[in-house]
């Protein structure tokens, strides 16, 4: 799989985003914080995870999950896997 | 000598009617929070569940299966006399000797039958569903009673909010006939044994405990699958569903795998929300509850999965009698 650029995991991770919790688009920003500024809880966290990991091709176990605490986390976190 | 004789076999098997049972006492939220650190909103948003039923001092495996089982059986039209096997699934007996299968039988009128316990935990009814389907068309038996029975409120630590909140007590029962046509699908079971740990009992001096999340992501992903190809097993597509019915473990887990199996016309099965999560009961409960209400067509295709510790899990698809 290609290395994706920061928009298209951006972009990617909004996606899911919306579909597992329903959060529109444009709210996923690199800033936000999953828990306190997009309230989205641990559970929805791990499915997130598992549709991240599908989409990008990097495996993102429950113990990392644990340190990905904001958008931009996840971000830097699926590009210096796919790296 | 060429082998000894081939039993009659029967081309399919079908059920032939359900039946449940609820312990009258319900337990909401509000009155949980009372004893451990949760409220009313955490509970629903996490598990979805609003109240759950739990049985009395007096009701255990044995009162809530025979309850369950004898209401299948009034329903199926049966006489106890017709029925030559029973299979209690359950996972939360307070005596692993005897089996209940046998007392649940004989409080039920029923003579002498092949009659034994079954241990699959969560996914016990999907494995008891499949091993009767298979007795019946093997010609081992002619009716089988199938109950999943559980009171896991007597192995839950009512101070840990991590399980209190979850399991619930209550049974149902199907009973499984021959017939000429496939009325129960071909069984996909399977387990994962290196993950034993994730929901255990320790010992006869502990409660249940779970690694919430470890579960969560493995019921959210390996589940859909499994359920995908009891319907190509089965012959159908996830479109040609009437309901989709997984073990009642927790709204979120119903819903993902619900989203996955992508059954355009299918009803979900959400009777967690006022019965907890039963185990092995939760399938056969949440049927019957489905088909009190008329939600679900008789003749139309439903598909049972379910999935817990062990890890074990099994799917098939039936049709609703």
């Amino acid at each position: 799989m290609a290395v994706a650029t920061e928009q298209q995991i951006l972009d990617g991770l909004a996606e899911i985003i919306d579909e597992i919790v329903g959060i529109d688009k444009s709210e996923v920003t690199p800033d936000k914080n999953f828990i306190d500024d997009l309230d989205i809880d641990s559970l929805s966290m791990v499915e997130i995870a598992v549709a991240a990991q599908d989409r990008f091709g990097v495996e993102i176990p429950d113990d990392e999950l644990r340190n990905l605490k904001s958008v931009q986390d996840v971000i830097n976190f699926v590009q210096k896997l796919q790296s | 000598m060429t082998g000894l004789r081939i039993p009659e076999a029967t081309a399919g098997a079908r059920i032939l009617a359900f039946g449940d049972y609820r312990p009258a006492r319900i337990v909401t939220n509000d009155e949980l929070s009372r004893t451990v650190d949760t409220n009313d909103e955490w509970i629903r948003t996490r598990v979805g569940i609003q109240e759950r039923r739990i049985a009395g001092d007096d009701e255990g495996i044995v009162e809530l299966g025979v309850h369950a089982g004898g209401k299948a059986l009034a329903n199926s039209g049966l006489d106890p006399s017709d029925i030559d096997l029973v299979i209690l699934a359950t996972c939360s007996a307070e005596s692993p000797m005897p089996g209940h299968a046998p007392q649940v039988a004989h409080r039920l009128g029923i003579d002498a039958p092949g009659a034994f316990d079954l241990n699959a935990a969560c996914a016990g009814f999907c494995y008891a569903l499949g091993t009767a389907g298979a007795a019946v068309r093997a010609g081992s038996a002619r009716n089988v009673l199938v109950i999943g029975s559980e009171k896991m409120s007597q192995w839950i630590d009512w101070t840990d909010r991590s399980t209190s909140i979850i399991f619930a007590d209550g049974a149902g029962a199907a009973v499984v006939t021959g017939s000429d046509t496939a009325g129960i699908g071909p069984v996909v079971w399977g387990s994962a044994g290196e993950d034993y740990d994730k929901i255990i009992i320790d010992d006869r001096h502990s409660f249940i405990r779970q690694e919430g999340q470890a579960v969560f992501r493995w019921a959210t992903t390996a589940i859909a699958p499994v359920a995908l190809e009891a319907c190509e097993r089965a012959g159908i597509t996830p479109d040609d569903l009437a309901a989709i019915v997984p073990h009642q473990a927790n709204l979120r887990i119903i819903n993902a795998i619900a989203r996955k199996v992508k059954a355009a016309n299918a009803v979900v099965a959400d009777d967690i929300v006022h019965s907890g999560n039963t185990s092995g009961a939760s399938i056969p409960l949440a049927l019957s509850r489905m088909i009190e209400r008329g939600d679900v067509p008789s003749g139309a295709p439903a598909l049972l999965v379910g999935f817990g510790a062990g890890l074990s899990y099994a799917a098939q698809v039936i049709q609703i009698p």
